[in-house]
């Protein structure tokens, strides 16, 4: 355990340290990113407006707390994507971290942690700029902010072993994008990463509530936007950590079959 | 003394889809699919004891990186039996990962954006190593490659052959029992090439580590290797010491021969390969060295006269010209 802990935090240092030199990059980067949540906060906005100030429960000041914190928890999602599994495989860079006596998501989870932190820095006078021009509405409780802080960190990793399971797709073929693309598809729509789950029909907030999608969006923003009982926010992180173990376990079985498929291309 | 690596009818085989080109090929292929087997390794079998220097030769596609990567345990075998160091690789224990290591010419492990030192770092928290031992280890390799002024540098900013360098201190920090090296000094300048084997020798005779080195560069199998096993379309076709494959695979000799007139004719006593400065070079079949060397001394005015064996390069391609031939 100690070895690990000493990895995750020397991989973090590395990622920190090489991040801060394409901080320029990772700046026009997440300006980019905000150009989505920015369309869907004004169409909701527009529509709230037109609808008396309320739309589907939510004021424009809602919506603009639910889009920013948005910025944020999709900063927190991204994680090593099943194209990069793709490029490595194909490029036969699996084959060097194979060759450490660790599993390679060991360095993929320490690596975007560490990413975080740049990114966090980052994305605070996004956040602030944001504010400014939508004036969200904030009611945040002590027990809600401790309870986001997890909640990201849950979704960062439901998300992770979702998109390894996805990537280890190209150990037995490498030429997938079609399926990543229909999995972003779902993801999209069954996450809270289009709108808030509870402007779906019901029966789609319905089917969202059995699939890991909605814990990685909708689950860490509402924590810090929504108003969520003490109960509510504990049985949301422990599902959240069902998620991962699930995830973990699903992953570790596909591993096995999939290293022995490994042709172990390109050098 | 039990035998470091193992190697018992080993095999790797490919299924590889084909078919031949336009549409109508193509229409087929999809209902009725063919495939053929690539034999990429078959039946190999040999051992290499402790602190052996290996060299594993052999042209492009002949079975070499696909034997290592199964020896790392990268790849699965088809059929056969490996053991080095007591493990079956293909299992991936992390016991046997750590007492190896596997460097191949073209990869790159270090962070390309930090100085070297930080991926130094990174490996030291990838093996456990002890905080002193690994300063220790590091600061030892750093001088015999001579790499001090450089180690704060950038990895981008290198040349590479320091980057080479600098990728094969970050593969053997945790010390490892067993070097698997993948043409290590490709690209290389003579220099680079020439430091890099001197490190390696000195750390197998340090460490009395086992390597087993694949080059296409005959100066470091030459400089390193006692012994060589030659493989060609995944079969072993020569495995014993250096000189032994001399022996038995060089046909000819070169002599080199100074006259005191340099204009006389020689092409009577052997195939003239080269004249410079007086200098001839002379390929004469094996068998009648002695005989052609007396003949030579005995007609002509002789300055200097040097008999050599052929060049390692001619004799391997002859091992895979008379094995095609067979």
């Amino acid at each position: 355990m100690k070895r690990y802990i000493d990895f995750y935090l020397s991989s973090m240092r590395i990622s920190i340290l090489q991040q801060f030199q394409y901080r320029v990059a990772n700046y026009f980067y997440m300006i980019g990113m905000i150009a989505e949540p920015v369309i869907y906060l004004v169409v909701w906005s527009t529509i709230a407006n037109q609808q008396g100030g309320v739309a589907g429960g939510y004021t424009p000041g809602e919506f603009a707390a639910y889009y920013i914190v948005w910025t944020l928890v999709r900063n927190m999602n991204i994680v090593f994507t099943p194209y990069g599994w793709e490029w490595r495989i194909r490029q036969g860079n699996l084959s060097m971290e194979l060759m450490r006596p660790m599993h390679p998501i060991h360095n993929d989870i320490a690596y975007f942690s560490g990413w975080k932190f740049v990114v966090i820095i980052l994305w605070l006078p996004l956040a602030l700029f944001l504010s400014w021009v939508f004036k969200p509405t904030f009611d945040i409780t002590w027990m809600e902010g401790i309870a986001f802080f997890i909640a990201i960190w849950g979704a960062y990793l439901i998300r992770t072993m979702l998109l390894s399971l996805l990537g280890m797709i190209t150990f037995w073929t490498t030429r997938v994008s079609a399926i990543f693309e229909l999995y972003f598809g779902l993801e999209l729509i069954l996450s809270g990463r289009l709108v808030p789950m509870t402007l779906m029909p019901q029966w789609v907030q319905n089917l969202s509530n059995y699939l890991p999608f909605k814990w990685t969006f909708f689950f860490p923003i509402e924590t810090l936007v929504g108003t969520m009982f003490i109960q509510e926010l504990v049985a949301g992180i422990g599902t959240q950590i069902l998620w991962i173990v699930i995830g973990a376990s699903i992953l570790n079985l596909v591993w096995r079959a999939a290293i022995k498929q490994f042709s172990a291309v390109g050098g | 003394m039990s035998s470091v690596i193992t190697i018992s009818q080993l095999s790797k085989h490919y299924q590889v889809p084909e078919r031949e080109g336009g549409l109508k090929a193509a229409i087929t292929s999809l209902f009725n699919r063919k495939y053929r087997t690539v034999k990429a390794v078959n039946s190999i079998t040999f051992n290499i004891e402790p602190g052996e220097v290996v060299g594993f030769l052999g042209p492009n596609g002949a079975g070499k990186t696909t034997t290592l990567k199964m020896l790392s345990g990268l790849l699965h075998p088809t059929s056969g039996d490996v053991r080095v160091l007591g493990y079956e690789p293909f299992r991936r224990s992390y016991d046997y990962l750590r007492q190896i290591t596997l460097v191949m010419g073209n990869r790159n492990q270090l962070t390309w954006d930090l100085p070297a030192l930080d991926s130094f770092d990174l490996q030291r928290a990838v093996y456990g190593i002890p905080v002193d031992e690994f300063k220790r280890t590091r600061d030892e390799f750093i001088d015999l490659l001579e790499l001090k002024d450089l180690v704060n540098k950038p990895v981008r900013n290198l040349s590479l052959g320091e980057r080479m360098k600098m990728e094969i201190v970050a593969a053997l920090l945790h010390k490892p029992k067993v070097l698997f090296l993948d043409e290590p000094t490709l690209g290389l300048d003579v220099t680079m090439q020439r430091r890099i084997r001197v490190f390696i020798a000195e750390y197998n005779r340090r460490n009395n580590a086992t390597v087993l080195l694949t080059s296409h560069y005959m100066a470091d199998v030459e400089a390193l290797c006692k012994r060589v096993i030659v493989i060609h379309h995944g079969r072993i076709l020569f495995d014993g010491d250096l000189s032994n494959l001399v022996n038995q695979f060089s046909a000819y000799k070169t002599l080199s021969v100074t006259l005191q007139n340099p204009d006389t004719e020689l092409s009577q006593y052997g195939e003239v390969l080269s004249k410079d400065d007086g200098r001839v070079t002379l390929r004469v079949p094996k068998a009648q060295t002695s005989q052609v060397t007396a003949k030579l001394l005995s007609d002509l005015q002789v300055d200097d006269l040097t008999v050599e064996d052929a060049p390692v390069d001619d004799i391997i391609d002859q091992v895979f010209s008379q094995k095609e031939e067979a």
